[in-house]
């Protein structure tokens, strides 16, 4: 009998013949769908960044400066003088692989060179080459390599291929961070103008008008005012929100994306009705109109540079704090850098809630309150009047965002502020939630289109995990405490578990929220009909 | 004994044998570690090779079932349409079928226990899942394009909205006869 052919013995075109080399001397493709465009001149102008050209990273002259090995190595000697932490985690890799297959992107590419291990491996060879004697005598027999043009694509492409989750980090035995070296990365791919301009956009942008789309302070306001119509037409209460107040007594900063993005808005309208129910004394502010801070996907300077405002804003209007919404990587900024970097905020006092008095030890040094530590407060204390059957045509589970939950530690005040609202909740499996959360697939600047075939495959394990509570028990709802995964998670959820949509947990709130004086709900803020309301929704319309 | 019925006594052979060949198709360390990694939430990829290929195993025993057959195809499908692979190498492993079988039962085979319509057959099944993957990759790469433009759209959608534009757009449309507008 004729032996047929395994599809992989078939013409090369056909098969899929993977890579024999070694990683060193495996060739980077840039293939569609797998990074994302370069900076553009123009947003690189405004921000003064080196070497403003446009360019494409598929073109073969990115137009480097002529010098730029000299800038990058230069960059990194510096930077390894001024971060010990960088030093440390050239130095003791001992590649015990405890790291490798704990990368979403590798889980869901099956690229070795997305195992954390291996993408700093990309970086530390070339500081083994330049600054390790074992490198500089044997180069690649000490895993030393020298710094080309095709390594430095290559960082190019796998340093944007890493959403600094540091989920890696946590099984390292040595608390080897691969997020802070992809970090130091990028700031040395943008010493010779080496950006994506889907975070180079965003950071002119809000350089420029406070915000991420550029959005001028009267289109924030009147935005603002429009979710104030909806609420109003959804329970006939009229709220009235301040902006750039003096004399408030707490400054509210929530990302733009809850401004002008669905479901975000949703999330933004819970916030409003949540607020005037307690009678805060709050101001919105036109100009620290922007929680996300894409500087910090930049360089430590720029990240500096965008959350100058916070304070800045906080001092102008005289406020006594600040209060944050549901934004990821702003509390990672805030949490882990703002007080030393744009601190310390001695004019501002330490946040206690006016409505409990409970005083907050975590936002101490920072003066700016995380605002489901806030909201769990409230309930704790029984000041809100809550209906979570209001929430009964939700079956909800909760994703842990990469920034709250590993870099801030809060795990329990969003689950307890979920079950306070809704009756319908299921946890996904305990090695995907938590401190062991898998990212979205789309953060650190990395949510733009072009870039979709990588997030989706990135946010494969995510959305793995919500497939098994979805044929379960029927859930429905992921929800989410970060803008990013409003924005990122619906698209996710649309490809690999259709069915399941996604709400921040303060649209939970101002689901649940009973408000004094309002009209009988008939519909959540989507309009969607209330349990057991489907009929009268008909006559709504 | 029929075809079905040796195929089902060895069908563990089979599907072991099968997951090689689709893992075979990534870099050595990645193909270990999806056969290593036996936790599902751990390895998504490995399990839906996994639920892919029993299903469509016990299809080709018991018949295939259009609907069914699309829905285990896509549990595989549906992760390579996004992976390094060109749409022949995402949908070579059905093809892999014809040589699998002729491998694990090469005895049956020569002794002429299973009969040359049998194998047919069998062949025929396969193109007819080949034909059915073609649909399902398809639909995978048009959901993809589809959801970068919603994305798009979104990202102004609230603005839009604001400022009047969406009513007068989906006003048009619907003069036009098409379908409603983004409400
Ligand atoms: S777990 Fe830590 S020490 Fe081990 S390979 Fe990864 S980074 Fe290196
Ligand atoms: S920080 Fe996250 S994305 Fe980056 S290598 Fe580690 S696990 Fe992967």
């Amino acid at each position: 009998m004729a032996k047929i052919p395994k599809a992989s013995e078939m013409a090369a075109t056909l098969s899929h013949i993977p890579p024999q080399t070694g990683w060193m001397d495996t060739p980077t493709e840039f293939k569609q769908g797998r990074w994302c465009y370069g900076a553009k001149a123009k947003n690189m102008e405004v921000l003064g960044l080196p070497n403003p050209r446009d360019w494409s990273p598929t073109d073969a002259d990115w137009k480097l400066p002529s010098n730029w090995k000299e800038i990058i190595l230069e960059g990194l000697r510096e930077r390894i003088g001024r971060f010990r932490s960088l030093r440390l985690f050239m130095d003791i890799c001992v590649r015990c692989g405890a790291c490798a297959d704990k990368c979403h992107f590798f889980i869901g590419s099956g690229d070795p060179k997305n195992m954390p291990v291996l993408r700093a491996e990309l970086l530390r060879s070339v500081y083994r080459k330049e600054f390790t004697t074992a490198g500089k005598i044997l180069g690649k027999l000490a895993g030393g390599r020298e710094l080309t043009e095709e390594v430095f694509k290559e960082w190019f492409y796998y340093f944007f291929q890493c959403t600094e989750c540091r989920r890696c980090s946590v099984f390292c035995p040595y608390g080897i961070d691969t997020a802070e070296i992809t970090i130091i990365a990028r700031e040395l791919l943008n010493l010779v103008g080496c950006n994506i301009d889907w975070i180079a956009g965003p950071v002119a942008n809000c350089y420029q008008n406070g915000n991420h789309l550029g959005i001028q302070p009267h289109a924030f306001k009147d935005m603002i005012e429009f979710f104030v119509d909806e609420i109003e037409a959804l329970n006939g209460i009229r709220i009235e929100p301040t902006f750039n107040r003096k004399g408030a007594e707490i400054l509210f900063i929530t990302p733009s994306g809850d401004v002008f993005a669905d479901p975000g808005t949703y999330t933004l309208m819970g916030y409003l009705m949540l607020f005037h129910e307690i009678g805060l004394d709050y101001t919105w502010s036109t100009y620290a109109s922007e929680g996300g801070n894409f500087g910090f996907f930049t360089s430590h300077e720029m990240m500096k540079r965008l959350n100058a405002k916070m304070y800045a804003e906080a001092k102008r209007l005289g406020v006594k704090w600040i209060l944050g919404g549901e934004c990821g990587h702003m509390w990672r900024v805030v949490n882990q850098y703002m007080d030393t970097m744009n601190g310390p905020a001695d004019f501002l006092e330490e946040p206690v809630s006016p409505i409990t008095g409970t005083k907050f030890d975590s936002a101490k040094g920072t003066k700016m309150l995380h605002l489901v530590e806030f909201t769990a407060d409230l309930i704790r204390n029984g000041k809100l009047k809550l209906d979570p059957s209001r929430n009964d045509h939700l079956n909800v589970t909760f994703h842990d965002s990469c920034n709250p939950a590993r870099g801030m530690g809060l795990f329990e005040e969003p689950r307890y502020v979920i079950q306070n609202v809704c009756n319908n909740f299921h946890e996904m499996p305990p090695n995907t939630i938590r401190e062991q959360t898998f990212c979205c697939g789309s953060g650190s600047g990395l949510n733009t289109d072009e870039f979709l075939d990588m997030r989706m495959r990135g946010g494969l394990p995510r959305a793995n995990a919500v497939k098994h509570v979805h044929d379960m028990f029927g859930v429905n709802t992921l929800s989410t405490i970060c803008a990013i995964d409003r924005a990122v998670l619906p698209p996710l959820m649309d490809y690999w578990v259709p069915g399941v949509g996604v709400a921040g947990v303060h649209e939970m709130v101002g689901n649940a929220l009973v408000m004094e004086g309002e009209t009988e709900r008939t519909t959540d803020m989507r309009g969607e009909p209330l349990a057991g309301m489907e009929d009268s929704e008909d006559e709504d319309i | 004994m029929s075809l079905e019925n040796v195929l089902d006594q060895k069908r563990e052979e089979f599907l072991i044998k099968w997951f090689q060949l689709m893992v075979d198709a990534y870099p050595a360390e990645t193909a270990k570690f999806l056969k290593r990694e036996k936790n599902p939430f751990a390895n998504p990829v490995g399990r839906s090779i996994h639920e892919g290929i029993s299903g469509i195993l016990d299809l080709l025993v018991r018949g295939v079932e259009h609907g069914k057959a699309s829905e285990f195809l896509d549990r595989i499908i549906r992760v390579r349409a996004v992976q390094d692979f060109s749409p022949a190498q995402a949908l070579a492993f059905v093809f892999d079928l014809r040589g699998l079988l002729r491998d694990v039962l090469v005895k049956e085979i020569d002794e002429g226990g299973i009969t040359a319509d049998e194998l047919a057959l069998f062949d025929a099944k396969v193109d007819e899942l080949a034909l059915i993957s073609f649909n399902v990759y398809t639909a995978c790469r048009e959901k993809l394009y589809e959801i970068k433009v919603e994305e798009i759209k979104n990202r102004s959608f609230r603005l839009l909205q604001k400022a009047g534009l969406l009513e007068e757009i989906s006003e048009t449309r619907e003069e036009s006869g098409e379908k409603g507008g983004d409400q």
